[in-house]
């Protein structure tokens, strides 16, 4: 399993259109599971209104967890992904 | 003939029938298929609403920018979204319709959004009754898409965002809502698309039918449904001249501010939101001389944070792209406040705990506006200046909590830009002192309508005090006079925001006294920089 951390630079916060991206990313690592952990709360990534719901805001830690097929590769996706845009 | 008042967003004149749009009542089937036949029309559906989405997502696009189809690119998104294909899933394998299903999942997860902390989220409630309405009208054959053969007058109890970019557009001469608010998508695309509209409209629909005669005033807020005679007469008088004096001012579009003697003059914009930014650039203003930050305060429980005010201001600054933006600090008072504030009842509001003396009264309020602005100011060009000064201790004080936030900032690395201050000058005290204050001060700006309140001993609430209220006394004009003289001498600038700056009729007046700055309503700009270029005045 591999762990990514983050901290939202967006100043609108993990709203609607990044929430939207950010699933999309996630869908693309295939069978890899990619959950995201915000507070006391875990959500699958490839899902936007569970992350819409998180109502996470600029300056909030992201806690994003890969694991499964090529979860190295995934991974790094997503770390690349969260670095340009949110 | 009907008459009907709403709040005016755009200014106009319309005339043409009445196409009255009704959000029909959705018949949802009494019986349907097997599980499996269920799942399979559900998944139809919805790569039909996808599509729908998707085909209105460019035209949106190409025609009204990028900003007014982000909603429904998250409407697409929304329909993938595991949760809700899942919860409508599960539905039909208990026994429901696909209709019911799409509804009901609908519904539970727009009352999730509604019920969050957060304004943005709660308004994302609205997107999901849309797109989840979308499947279910296909799923029953039904199709709320409006035609319109001839151009018209549209009028409806209010328009769902989906409605209001699949809209006609073409062919529509003026929007009628009942509902809805300056800001709602109707007033924005109305304003967006530069027709006269109404919202909150207290007109009968019931009584109205499509075809009848429809006269929208977007200067008054007045309708008239099947006009009589005189009505018409004067009502498309009132179009014509509206329409000529329109084109003659676009010969003034693009032009730079200036006096028929070369003088350079800036011509602001007073705004009150972000969404107003779109007001200033359609209308060609040079930047906004006063941006009332009352918005974020008002029509809420709590306090803004810090992170939602640089969130909006910064929103202002980016829009504007490098045109510059003079912040006025909170001013707010006992006659204008939001509960949680908890401020006293005053005998004299007018006279009372407001404006910066409220800031100075509640150091974290100020100190939290403060920090948002000098961080958006690391966005693009930002001024701020200061309402009610009537002291030089006030201008003082205020100057070393400005520097004490700087230097907080400064030292979290925070980057912030450099921001002039500026004080309004609105007290005749503020006025006689001005040549004292122009020392401490980057420049001035006028606010002309409670100068003359307090100059006159005149309250401008009041409509029976409206010739005692002249903005043109003499006296008014001798302080006006002083401020630009007081200003010139310590060679700061100097500016109007009050209505007399959007009076063309003393433009003249103002130019000859050396005002540097006017800042007006968007929908002024054009008729302002033309009287500017007609005023005669000597080249300084």
């Amino acid at each position: 399993m591999k762990t990514i951390t983050h901290v939202i630079q967006d100043p609108l916060g993990l709203h609607a259109r990044p929430a939207g991206l950010l699933a999309k990313a996630a869908a693309a690592c295939g069978d890899c599971t990619v959950n995201l952990t915000f507070k006391d709360r875990t959500v699958d990534a490839k899902r936007i209104m569970g992350l819409m719901k998180l109502g996470a805001k600029q300056g909030d830690t992201l806690t994003i967890t890969c694991e499964g097929e090529n979860e190295d590769a995934a991974a790094a996706s997503m770390e690349s992904f969260l670095k340009e845009n949110l | 003939m009907i008459q009907g008042t709403g709040l005016p967003v755009f200014p106009g004149v319309a005339i043409g029938p009445a196409f009255v749009h009704e959000t029909a009542k959705l018949e949802l089937p009494t019986a349907w298929g097997s599980a499996a036949e269920e799942r399979q029309r559900f998944t139809d559906a919805k790569a039909q609403a996808q599509a729908q989405l998707q085909t209105l997502l460019e035209e949106t696009a190409a025609r009204l920018g990028q900003e007014h189809a982000m909603i429904l690119d998250v409407q697409i998104m929304m329909l993938d979204d595991l949760d809700y294909v899942e919860a409508i899933e599960a539905r039909i394998d208990g026994g429901d319709s696909a209709a019911h299903a799409v509804q009901e999942t609908g519904e539970e997860f727009a009352e999730v959004f509604a019920s969050m902390d957060d304004e943005y989220m709660k308004a994302r409630s609205t997107d999901v009754r849309d797109v989840s309405r979308r499947v279910v009208e296909i799923l029953c054959g039904f199709s709320s898409a409006m035609t319109m053969d001839v151009p018209g007058v549209l009028l409806a109890e209010d328009l769902t965002p989906s409605e209001t970019v699949q809209l006609p557009k073409d062919k529509i001469l003026a929007f009628v809502t009942r509902k809805g608010s300056a800001n709602s998508h109707t007033a924005i695309l109305a304003r967006t698309m530069g027709i006269p509209s109404l919202v909150a409209a207290d007109v009968d629909l019931s009584a109205i039918h499509s075809g009848d005669t429809v006269i929208v005033d977007g200067f008054t807020g007045q309708c008239y449904i099947r006009p009589d005679e005189s009505t018409l007469a004067e009502m498309t008088a009132k179009q014509a001249e509206a329409q000529t004096a329109k084109e003659a001012l676009e010969a003034y579009r693009g032009k730079e501010t200036r006096t028929a003697k070369g003088r350079k003059v800036k011509l602001y914009t007073n705004i009150g939101s972000p969404d107003d930014v779109e007001l200033v650039l359609k209308n060609d203003g040079e930047g906004v001389g006063l941006l009332r930050s009352e918005f974020l305060y008002l029509g809420r429980d709590t306090y803004p944070t810090e992170e939602e005010l640089y969130t909006a201001y910064r929103q202002v600054v980016e829009g504007l792209q490098g045109r510059p933006v003079i912040v006025r600090t909170l001013d707010i008072g006992a006659d204008k406040q939001a509960d949680y504030f908890q401020l006293d009842a005053e005998e004299n509001p007018a006279l009372g705990l407001r404006g910066v003396r409220l800031c100075l009264s509640r150091p974290e309020l100020f100190r939290t506006q403060l920090r948002a602005i000098y961080r958006a100011s690391a966005h693009g060009p930002v001024s701020m200046m200061f309402p009610m000064i009537a002291s030089l201790w006030e201008v003082q004080e205020v100057k070393a909590l400005c520097k004490t936030i700087r230097e907080e900032l400064t030292a979290e690395g925070v980057a912030i830009g450099d921001v002039p201050l500026g004080v309004m000058i609105e007290t005749p005290a503020a006025a006689v002192i001005s040549d004292t204050l122009a020392h401490e001060v980057d420049f001035f700006s006028v606010g002309t309508n409670d100068l003359t309140q307090y100059t006159l001993a005149a309250d401008r609430q009041n409509s029976a005090l409206g010739r005692y209220c002249d903005p043109k006394h003499p006296a008014l004009l001798w302080l006006l006079q002083r401020i630009a003289d007081s200003a010139h001498a310590a060679g700061i600038w100097c500016g109007i925001c009050g209505e007399l700056a959007a009076d063309a009729t003393m433009t003249n007046t103002l130019m000859t006294m050396g005002y540097d700055e006017l800042s007006v309503s968007p929908a002024q700009v054009l008729k302002i920089r033309k009287a500017i270029s007609e005023s005669e005045v000597v080249s300084q």
